[in-house]
């Protein structure tokens, strides 16, 4: 089980900047361990946010993004203690789910 | 002789197997476009989604720092103040992996993401929007790398 998104959200004005530090390998199957075997590829594939349980935002992510991947977007229409729940499933169908509150 | 029940039966194994294998129309739409995550340029990109051949705009934005010291974390953001966005995506050129993210776009969310990403080598960055009539607009950046980010 992997550690939990920090998820943090900030509201300026009438919009909440929602920043997410994930923890996953995202291994893209280039690399060879030391015995010369390639380590498989092992990589978060979809994201999806929602506000207050409606979905707004998905994404599709490929190998190249960072390993403990970083996310920053801005949820429209967001006050302070509206919810933001965040999911990520990876390539062998593994997922995991946390929410913060907007701050 | 083939009767009802049979036939019933022998259709609902087919499409388990199918739904299984990914060949249903619901199940690919909802899965992770492996097609474009393979391409190697934009024009495959655009090929992959349907879209007409790029064209550079100063409307979509990509950010990036022009030197990068470790390309395991490159910070990278995609934005557009456009309307009629479907998708926003970051490409780094160089790398075996080409397409490194797509946002969907939606009313709910500004049009604009930011991540980190690996990169291999110096490379351009390019952020592409996917319009709603399926033109394909991007710019591009030159992101130098000091130390390659793809391991071993």
């Amino acid at each position: 089980m992997s550690d939990p998104m920090r998820i943090r959200a900030l509201v300026a004005g009438d919009k909440a900047t929602v920043r997410i530090l994930m923890s996953h390998e995202m291994e893209t199957g280039q690399r060879k361990d030391s015995a010369g075997k390639t380590i498989p590829a092992w990589f978060i594939q979809e994201v999806t946010a929602r506000h207050n349980g409606k979905p707004v935002l998905s994404a599709e992510w490929g190998p190249a993004v960072s390993k403990n991947p970083f996310l920053q977007f801005t949820v429209k229409s967001a006050k302070a203690g509206d919810k933001i729940a965040v999911t990520w499933k990876d390539n062998k169908g593994e997922t995991r789910s946390d929410e913060a509150t907007v701050a | 002789m083939l009767n009802r029940r049979d036939v019933l039966s022998r259709s609902g194994q087919l499409a388990a197997l199918m739904a299984g294998a990914g060949l249903l129309p619901a199940q690919a739409q909802a899965a992770w476009n492996a097609a474009a995550f393979e391409i190697k340029t934009m024009a495959e990109l655009a090929k992959a989604l349907g879209a007409s051949a790029p064209v550079e705009s100063k409307d979509v934005v990509v950010t990036g720092p022009d030197i990068a010291e470790n390309g395991a974390v490159v910070p990278v953001g995609v934005s557009t103040t456009l309307t009629g966005v479907k998708k926003l995506m970051l490409l780094v050129e160089k790398n075996p992996s080409v397409l490194a993210a797509s946002f969907d776009v939606n009313d709910a969310v500004e049009a604009s993401f930011t991540t980190r990403v690996k990169m291999g080598q110096s490379s351009n960055v390019m952020a592409v929007a996917l319009m709603n009539d399926n033109r394909m607009l991007f710019s591009q950046k030159e992101v130098k790398v000091t130390l390659g980010g793809c391991g071993g």
